[in-house]
């Protein structure tokens, strides 16, 4: 046999094979949505999956420690920038979500759903445990929540303020926070959807009265999900062929290379392709909640179980929305839809949980 | 024993606590993915094929291609309507957004006039979703150019290229023929088929296009395209051609039907041509027409207007569904009445300038002293036949004018006629509840009181005193019986007889409308209908609508009839003046073409042109005083 160097033998490299083969089938089906082209998604995609593979390796390297000690300056500082995109938006006169870095677009909000993972991970491994049934355990936590996911949905962007709670709300529940408080939460969040409903803006109202009835405004706001259900079904089970797809190239799929990526794919490919789609998913996250589950110090335990809930929740609202099951609510699906900076979150979460598996690999086990 | 229910809260238990509920967190991931990995077989596998037509019929546009429509020739195969290319647009009104944009960007590019807009907008509104509204035909290649250059930002916009109706003659068959025109919103739900909501189909709206519709419709082909979701077409799949609808023969001779048209002049009348052989229509014409061209091609509300205010009425076909006292053109059919009732027709009348019938006296136009019945006939005498009426009684004679065609309903193609009346006593009594009276009697002889009758019978009367037949008129090839009329051999002569004199006898009351033909001469008979009652004014001037009917039938060659005719000449002031004149040209065409050319053109130069000619420039000064109304109105 011949001996593996240790360096060569630290690179995690089924992680990155999967990695690979997600963004890899990504960048075929991009290709065809180009009409059989690198130019311009595919080739733009591809060579951004690698600075971020990078990107990611580099942060796997990083020692635990530095997220713990930067977790909620960190924080503090995203929210800021959170709050200087709401300001200059109010300045401009019109929502904004990003702010110009000059090379690149950044979104806050998308750095936000990453810190309020990592900072309600360091609050839960500070409070003593005696504590975790108290109001002490909650307040905290919902404000740290709270802030940052209203001035989200100011922006007004739905999708993401429910992506920044859902991360911070499973840090809190594996935690170990009482039960029956999330259960009544839900209670309460089912009771108060009516109110919350009229709370939204009317595009997101529309949005979502569409969602139920699809069939009521084919040719308006519910042609996409019309158009997306009518790709995914008509390639059947093994799909119209590379290439051949009608809806994405004859332009009736809106959006069939971002959010609507998986129709584009599921019509060339068909449900052979979205299921071995899911299974590469499957293994991404079964990834992460086994690092989670063995993870050495309680904060990485927190850290890899919201993160990885972070990365599910794309998925899950991608998915559900191109099938028909959730309202359109523009969130792109992770490592397969053409866009930088879903990409970047998705990779900093995958480095950061990698980081975490390395933690675990050295030295002992503790918890405190 | 306090732990019991709530145990102390150590860092052991929130490791087992974490454990626990992560994997309670990856059981509920793993349940939403086999969710969504079952959503995704049902989409695929159970709603695939409903989805795959969705599929199928997002991206394939079938369209239907408006078949040729077929062809309407003479009887020599020459076309009466026929179909030229035509480069059109339409507006399909459901696919319309921002109308007022398209429409002003639509007139700028066509330079379209208020008329025409004034014609969508109203098409328009009677449009129902998907019914085609033509916004202009016959467009040259520049202005459609122009349109495909523009259709991305003109949503609604369909151009094409296809056929259009054609009518060379214009307005000489516009009675004829009829028009078509685009299906209206009522055939297209009553029908139900796309057909009708294809940009350029046409139906036949009146006339023979109407008749003949489902015959001359044809089939229409199909083209399947791929198209993108914003209407671009990527590839033609297949196209399957159309086919062209059947032609229609018709016994109409086209030259003839022409000349007859432009002969008749700024006239309002008609004029209608029988071949006495066979009852073939040979010409069928009312004057003044309108131009189904601009029919079928979707008419202006201007021009339409035009054409309904014109005293002259060229929107109603007189030939069949104008009516007129017959006046003196009934004699020779009462000489065969008087015959066939044992009057000898060598008897003779003296005219002393009327007939007393009890206290009244009934006029004569003349003092016309001893006649015969072929004389009588000859100077139009209005006493003998007054004679012949008292004597016999009108009963005697309308059964006679009736098989002569008066007053019967002819099984013709595509026509509507009003058929008029021949009296008797049992009209009367049903009609008016009075009995018949003898002076009843001597106005129906000469063809005024309650006797009325369209052209159509006039030229069948004609027809069958020629041939001695019961002749039925016929536009297409039908079969009649076309048996012998039972009269005498002896009656037929001496109507034939008197209608000679009229035409080459000395003194005969057509006798300026000699053929100019060596060896084939006309017979015929003139009348004179009063528009006016009877005694009030002379009916010979003044107001153009109180001037008398001007009537004529008659027949060529005299010795071995072929060509029957009725002439009316509506306000012309007598049938001698008005009417046999122009019978007299159209004899001469049909047997000499130059020498009838002659005699047209010299008149159209003194009415100003062609029929064509005389109506653009009526239509222009029409809307020339639409436009600035009489002055002297305002106060």
């Amino acid at each position: 046999m011949i001996p593996v160097p240790p360096a060569i033998q630290r690179f995690p490299w089924k992680l990155m094979a999967l990695l690979t083969a997600i963004c890899g089938f990504g960048l075929l089906v991009l290709y065809s949505a180009a009409g059989g082209n690198l130019s311009p998604w595919a080739w733009q995609q591809g060579v951004r999956f690698l600075v971020f593979l990078g990107l990611a390796l580099v942060i796997g390297r990083l020692p635990l420690r530095l997220f713990e000690d930067f977790a909620y300056i960190g924080y503090i500082g995203v929210l800021a920038l959170l709050m200087a995109v709401e300001l200059l938006g109010f300045v401009g006169g019109g929502s904004q979500r990003w702010l110009n870095l000059g090379f690149m677009n950044l979104q806050p909000s998308e750095l936000m759903k990453v810190a309020i993972v990592i900072a309600l991970a360091r609050f839960y491994t500070q409070l003593p445990p005696g504590n975790t049934r108290t109001f002490t355990a909650l307040w905290p936590a919902l404000l740290a929540i709270g802030v940052p996911a209203a001035l989200v949905m100011l922006q007004p962007d739905l999708g993401t303020a429910l992506a920044i709670s859902i991360g911070g709300v499973v840090v809190m529940f594996v935690a170990g926070l009482p039960f029956w408080w999330f259960g009544s939460a839900a209670g309460a969040g089912v009771a108060a959807l009516p109110i919350l409903f009229s709370m939204l803006h009317d595009y997101q109202q529309k949005r979502v009265l569409i969602f139920l009835d699809p069939e009521s405004d084919p040719l308006g706001a519910g042609y996409h999900i019309s158009q997306s259900k009518i790709a995914i079904g008509s390639g059947g089970i093994g799909g119209k062929g590379f290439l051949n797809g009608s809806q994405s190239h004859l332009d009736y799929l809106p959006e069939g290379h971002t959010d609507f990526i998986f129709a584009t794919m599921a019509e060339e490919w068909g449900l052979i392709g979205g299921l071995a789609l899911l299974f590469a998913f499957f293994l991404l996250l079964r990834w992460g909640t086994r690092v989670a589950l063995r993870a050495r110090t309680r904060f990485g335990q927190l850290t890899a179980a919201g993160l990885t809930m972070t990365i599910f929740f794309y998925i899950a609202i991608n998915l559900s929305m191109v099938m028909g099951m959730a309202p359109v609510v523009g969130i792109p699906l992770p490592l397969f839809s053409y866009g930088g900076s879903s990409m970047l979150t998705i990779m900093t979460c995958v480095g950061i949980i990698l980081a975490i598996e390395n933690d675990s690999k050295t030295g002992t086990r503790r918890f405190h | 024993m306090f732990g019991k229910k709530s145990p102390p809260i150590t860092e052991a238990w929130r490791g087992f606590t974490f454990t626990r509920r992560a994997l309670v967190v990856g059981g509920a991931q793993a349940a939403v993915g086999v969710a969504l990995a079952a959503r995704m077989a049902y989409i695929s596998v159970i709603d695939n094929e409903r989805y795959v037509l969705e599929s199928e019929s997002n991206r394939v546009n079938l369209t239907l291609v408006p078949p040729r429509r077929g062809w309407i020739v003479d009887r020599n195969g020459k076309a009466l309507a026929n179909n030229r290319v035509s480069l059109r647009v339409d507006i399909i009104p459901d696919r319309l957004h921002n109308k007022e944009n398209v429409l002003g960007q639509l007139r700028t590019l066509l330079r379209l006039d208020k008329d025409a807009m004034e014609r969508i907008e109203r098409d328009l509104k009677a449009a129902s979703g998907f019914q085609p509204v033509a916004v202009a035909e016959d467009m040259t290649e520049q202005e459609y150019s122009s349109i495909l250059v523009h259709l991305p930002e003109l949503p609604g916009v369909a151009p094409q290229r296809g056929f259009a109706r054609n009518y060379p003659t214009g307005a000489a068959v516009g009675h004829l023929i009829g028009y078509v025109g685009a299906p209206t919103a009522e055939e297209y739900e009553k029908a139900k088929d796309p057909l009708y909501i294809t940009p350029g189909y046409k139906t036949g709206k009146d006339g023979l296009e109407k008749y003949f519709q489902q015959m001359l419709r044809g089939k229409p082909g199909a083209k399947r395209v791929e198209v993108t979701a914003r209407g671009k077409v990527v590839r033609e799949l297949s196209t399957q051609p159309d086919v062209q609808g059947k032609t229609v023969h018709l016994t109409i001779d086209a030259d003839l039907q022409d000349y007859v048209a432009r002969r008749m002049g700024p006239e309002s009348g008609a004029a209608v041509v029988i071949d006495t052989h066979t009852g073939d229509i040979l010409a069928f014409v009312s004057m003044p027409s309108f131009d189904p061209n601009s029919f079928s091609d979707g008419i202006s509300n201007s021009e339409y207007s035009w054409l309904r205010a014109d005293d002259h009425q060229p929107l109603i076909n007189k030939a069949t569904r104008g009516l007129y006292p017959p006046g003196s053109t009934l004699k020779p059919m009462a000489a065969i009445a008087a015959i066939e009732h044992g009057i000898d027709p060598g008897e003779r009348h003296t005219c002393i300038g009327g007939y007393r019938l009890g206290s009244r006296f009934f006029r004569c136009l003349g003092t016309h002293g001893s006649l015969d019945m072929p004389h009588a006939i000859m100077k139009s005498c209005n006493s003998y036949f007054y004679w012949v009426a008292h004597r016999l009684g009108y009963d005697a004679i309308a059964p006679t004018a009736k098989m002569m065609g008066l007053g019967e309903e002819f099984q013709l193609a595509g026509s509507n006629q009003r058929f008029g009346t021949i009296p008797d006593s049992a009209w009367k009594m049903k009609k008016y509840n009075q009995p018949w009276s003898a002076s009843d009697s001597l106005n129906a002889v000469i063809g005024q009181g309650y006797v009325s009758v369209n052209p159509l019978q006039l030229a069948v009367m004609a027809s069958r005193i020629a041939s001695g037949r019961r002749l039925y008129p016929r536009l297409v090839n039908r079969q009649f019986a076309n048996e012998a009329l039972p009269f005498s051999a002896e009656a037929l002569a001496t109507a034939r007889e008197g209608m000679d004199l009229v035409v080459n006898g000395p003194g005969g009351t057509a006798g300026r409308s000699r053929l100019p033909l060596d060896g084939i001469a006309m017979a015929g008979k003139t009348g004179t209908a009063q528009v006016r009652g009877l005694n009030t004014g002379n009916g010979k001037g003044g107001t153009w609508r109180f001037r008398d009917h001007g009537l004529f039938i008659g027949f060529a060659p005299v010795d071995n009839p072929r060509y029957a005719i009725s002439v009316i000449i509506e306000h012309g002031m007598g049938g001698s003046r008005a009417a046999a004149p122009v019978a007299k040209d159209v004899f001469t065409f049909i047997y000499d073409r130059e020498k009838g050319m002659e005699a047209l053109e010299t008149f159209e130069a003194g009415w100003g042109g062609t029929i064509k000619e005389r109506m653009d420039r009526n239509y222009a000064a029409w809307k020339a005083g639409i436009a600035a109304p009489d002055p002297g109105l305002a106060q």
